[in-house]
């Protein structure tokens, strides 16, 4: 590791900040009603930023820059590279979905974009409190105001007001937490933290209370980020509620950001209280699992159902983060939040599918976001059908397909601490997942057994169907090589663990 | 590339193909694409026969190589004795299948048949599969197919039993995941069977492992209690997956007792041995007795698989090496005979649109040489000797006699309840005056239908009278087998 003033590592941020306020300034001669230059320049800046950025995670490189604020490191690079892609595939599939929503009078679905994107960077590459910090802000805010989007919309705009108002509680919580860490702490700094804690500096001065109660609101605040039970009412109500494609972005790219910050915090902050964190995570994870799933069964909205299920998965992931400290020793750390990676990256690949679909399927004044929508797709694009099945059984963590490999990687992290509790947690999320598969099926159901509803042809641009198509392969495809991104995520965690 | 790989991936090849090129207009071609797709595959599997080493138990065209580096998963792959004529029944069956559905289904063909030849390279999968996480990806990748052959081509109850079918299995499958994983970490990092064969386990471990196993093997089986999906589902399905459904996919169950429980968990099989020939033995009679009040054809030959199964894993359970090869023939001989009698049922369904057996009658006067075969395939069900489903039973019979008098007098009684709900039915279907207007109407098989049923009946003969090919193989493995049984892995 080399302290120093490196710009370079900060490279990507800065390329994206200043591509921004081109793209923001661009656009202000833009007159198209696709907007097709800031499309592109966009698409250019993003397609840049993710080659960069794979070169620079593949080269697996660790350099702390600017005093120690940031941090770059390749679970960091691989995390900002796929959340790049992510946000591309979100804006090509809602392309034409935001234009025929009157969303591309501006520029803004693009600018704000890029903003959130911004913030994840700066949330995945953050190795101090406040950095981390701004980030989550930089990226909350720009989603706010991207939920809001159609301000006519009465749905949006409540669901804006929703997101906002706890957004900002949740926001708060974990300030007024890592205030306190910091009070018990003396430092702001991810290894200092970490430093004070295992030295026992911070029990000596008799603060461990306040480190504790500190700790519960950042957990609390990251479980509201990442959408556990309790702190999911937001989800379900965003998604909804929220334009597809933003939902999309809230739902995926952001996704692989909140990872980020769990672990930087929890992991490369807080380790020394795995043992209490842990605790919390399984209350959190086991809530999780059983009100995402169950109340996933009851929904009638599409994207209300997904939003339960990607409560239920943060469940699972977070099964995979509890796993990693056993009885004080950490060798299965690696393993376990490596996993957890596997798990979140798969995650979002598959939700890129499915609300790919919805937004392809989608015609202006018709949202498509009913499950009923769907009745005998098969019949009208056996393609769109296929790429939404695949998901839908990827989801369901059915093999050969990607979400399998995902739950089984979590399911090993568990049985390899050999404890009993942990066991009965596998067994638990098994018997969920039955449950889960019941949700997933019944989509398959209404595409594949059911007769169309709907007979207007679905028109698509050559970009979504041909990405949609690579999309719904890939989730294919991974599942039956999976080796290769399992041993990715592996080893970006290791190396940060190292 | 080796056969086996060969074998598994061919029909998995042009189902992709069927489904990613595949048109509605195109059904025709789609149909003989999906032929020739199959013939391949079976080709393929016949030098995995003639090949074969007779005598040896050890695992023969091997192929191994790492897959998943993070968890020391391998692409292994391997036949013995007891999983050969699995293999070549699953390529077998799936080329009667798709000759037997060139008319009966008339949508979206490239989906129908592409999902068979998926399922068809999927099933011989798991029968090849040497590494505990292969075995499971195969196993659980056969649901996605089944699952979508019953929902669209089903009948009138299609949904519902489509759901019954995916989520009674997965809950299984599930459970034994964990075990799988449990295993994995037991043997410090490895899914190899070999390994897992040498493991020493616990007695409470074995135990509970034992459950998990049974949970997806019994239910697959599926044995008495867990039996009740099987009736729903082969009702629903179309002709063919009813065909493949029987004929193979029960096989994976009792195929995983002898690959996964018996040699990974000796005590914990000796010790609920018990368990497993009681349910067995309730299969037989009582499930033989439900048959015999059945309404419904399909209905009728399902719960007579389920009887039949009962034999199979009463024999593995005997622990001896009559009662075992028994049980393994039984199983191939069911094969071809249960996908001949719902083929059966099909021939007659394509016709008269109907499974009740009250609409049927007197059938022989009208379709003279159909009813010839059916009358040979009825009497395979019921074990007549000279048929296929005679070999297994009586061996079965035989070993449990051994075992325990009782015990073999309990299983002979199906023997009886075999005939009796067999040939009631050919009675009221087939024999007496025309019952009505629809019967009249008939008119006998045609050119492909007499293809299917004679290739189906030179297998039903041929195994009947001469079996010696298929026990030969199975010796060596099935000592082996039962050679590890006998050594206790408690620590």
């Amino acid at each position: 590791m080399i302290d120093s003033l490196g710009w370079y590592v900060a490279f990507p941020e800065i390329l994206l900040l200043v591509m921004a306020c081109v793209i923001a300034l661009v656009d202000l001669g833009v007159k198209t009603p696709m907007r097709g230059a800031t499309h592109l320049l966009t698409m250019l800046t993003l397609a840049v930023l993710a080659v960069f950025l794979g070169f620079y995670a593949s080269s697996g490189a660790t350099v702390v820059a600017f005093g120690g604020m940031v941090v770059s490191d390749p679970m960091g690079n691989w995390l900002k590279c796929f959340a790049t892609i992510a946000l591309m595939a979100t804006l090509v599939y809602g392309r034409q979905y935001a234009s025929q929503r009157d969303m591309l009078r501006g520029g803004e679905l693009f600018t704000l974009s890029l903003f959130a994107l911004l913030g994840m960077y700066v949330m995945i590459s953050g190795h101090n409190f406040l950095v981390l910090y701004l980030g989550l802000e930089l990226l909350t805010l720009s989603s706010y105001a991207l939920v809001a989007l159609r301000r006519d919309d009465l749905k949006a705009t409540e669901a804006a007001m929703k997101y906002f108002v706890l957004g900002a509680l949740a926001s708060g919580f974990l300030l007024y937490g890592l205030s306190m860490v910091y009070g018990a702490t003396g430092s702001l700094g991810l290894p200092e933290v970490m430093r004070a804690i295992a030295g026992g500096e911070a029990t000596l001065k008799g603060s461990q209370q306040v480190l504790i109660l500190g700790l519960v609101f950042v957990v609390s605040g990251l479980a509201f980020k990442l959408g556990a039970v309790p702190f999911h009412m937001w989800v379900p109500d965003v998604y909804e509620g929220a334009p597809t494609v933003v939902a999309l972005l809230v739902g995926g790219a952001t996704k692989l950001a909140a990872f980020a910050i769990v672990i930087r915090l929890l992991v490369e902050g807080l380790m020394p209280l795995a043992f209490d964190w842990q605790q919390m995570l399984a209350v959190l994870a086991v809530l999780s699992l059983l009100v995402g799933n169950l109340a996933a069964i009851a929904q009638t909205n599409l994207k209300r159902m997904l939003a339960f299920s990607t409560i239920s998965h943060m469940g699972f992931l977070l099964l995979g983060l509890l796993a990693g400290v056993v009885q004080g020793d950490s060798g299965n750390a690696a393993n376990a939040y490596g996993s957890s990676m596997f798990y979140i990256v798969t995650y979002v690949l598959t939700t890129l599918g499915t609300f790919g679909v919805i937004l392809v399927l989608s015609r202006s004044g018709f949202e498509s976001d009913n499950i009923a929508d769907l009745a005998g797709l098969n019949q009208r694009s056996p393609l769109y059908a296929g790429v939404m099945a695949i998901c839908m059984f990827s989801l369901a963590g059915v093999p050969p397909l990607v979400g399998f490999y995902a739950k089984l990687a979590v399911l090993q992290a568990l049985l390899a601490s050999s404890q009993p509790v942990y066991i009965g947690l596998a067994v638990f999320a098994v018997v969920m997942s039955l449950i889960g598969a019941f949700y997933y099926l019944r989509v398959v159901k209404v595409m594949y057994f059911d007769a169309p509803t709907q007979t207007a042809a679905i028109e698509a641009g050559f970009d979504a169907r041909s990405l949609l198509s690579v999309n719904g392969a890939l989730v294919l495809v991974l599942g039956i090589v999976p080796g290769g991104l399992m041993t990715l995520c592996a080893q970006a965690i290791a190396s940060l663990m190292a | 590339m080796g056969l086996l790989s060969l074998a598994i991936w061919t029909p998995i090849l042009f189902g992709v193909l069927l489904l990613a090129f595949g048109r509605d207009d195109q059904a025709p071609m789609v149909r003989w694409i999906a032929l020739v797709g199959a013939l391949i595959g079976l080709a393929v599997t016949v030098p995995l026969y003639t090949g074969f080493e007779i005598g040896s138990a050890a695992m023969q065209f091997v192929e191994k190589s790492i897959w998943i580096e993070r968890f020391n998963i391998h692409y292994h792959l391997g036949v013995d004795g007891i999983s050969l004529w699995l293999i070549l029944l699953t390529a077998f069956i799936t080329v009667i299948v798709v000759i037997s559905s060139w008319e009966a289904i008339t949508t979206r063909v490239n989906q129908y048949m592409g999902a068979f030849l998926i399922l068809s390279g999927l099933m011989i999968g798991v029968f090849s599969a040497q590494d505990g996480m292969l075995f499971y990806v195969f196993f659980e990748a056969t649901l996605i197919p089944m699952y979508l052959i019953i929902g669209i081509w089903g009948g009138k109850n299609k949904i519902y039993a489509a759901f019954k079918f995916f989520l009674y299995t997965l809950l299984g499958s599930l459970l034994m995941l964990v075990a799988l994983i449990y295993l994995y970490t037991q043997a410090g990092g490895s899914f190899d069977l070999a390994t897992w064969y040498t493991l020493r386990l616990g007695g409470t471990a074995q135990t509970l492992l034992f459950f998990a196993f049974f949970a997806a093997f019994a239910v697959k089986v599926p044995m008495w209690p867990v039996h009740t999906w099987l009736p729903d589902v082969h009702v629903e399905a179309p002709t063919g997956g009813s065909a493949v459904l029987a004929a193979i996919m029960l096989k994976l169950g009792a195929y995983g007792f002898l690959r996964f429980s018996m040699p990974i968990l000796p005590d914990a099989s000796r010790e609920w041995a018990w368990l497993m020939i009681t349910l067995s033995l309730v299969a037989v009679i009582y499930v033989g007795l439900v048959a015999m009040v059945q309404k419904d054809m399909k209905k009728l030959v399902a719960y007579s698989s389920v009887a039949h199964m009962g034999f199979v894993t009463l024999g593995f359970f005997l622990f001896s090496d009559l009662g075992m090869a028994g049980g393994i023939v039984q199983m191939v001989a069911h094969g071809f005979v249960s996908a001949a009698m719902f083929l059966s049922i099909g021939v007659l369904y394509d016709r008269v649109h109907s499974r009740e057996i009250a609409d049927y009658g007197g059938v022989v006067n009208t379709m003279p040489n159909f009813t010839a075969f059916a009358l040979l395939f009825v009497m395979a069900n019921s074990g007549l000797p000279g048929t296929a489903g005679f070999v297994g039973e009586w061996m079965v019979i035989l070993a449990a006699v051994k075992a325990n008098f009782w015990i073999g007098m309990a299983a002979a009684t199906a023997l009886i309840l075999g005939a009796s709900y067999s040939l009631w039915m050919f009675k009221r279907v087939y024999l007496g005056p025309v019952g009505n207007s629809n019967v009249k109407a008939l008119l006998d098989i045609n050119a492909r239908e007499f293809l299917v049923m004679a290739l189906l009946a030179f297998m039903v003969l041929y195994m009947g009278i001469y079996p010696k090919p298929f026990t030969d193989v199975m010796d060596a493995s099935v000592a082996e087998l039962l050679r590890h049984v006998a050594i206790s892995k408690l620590p």
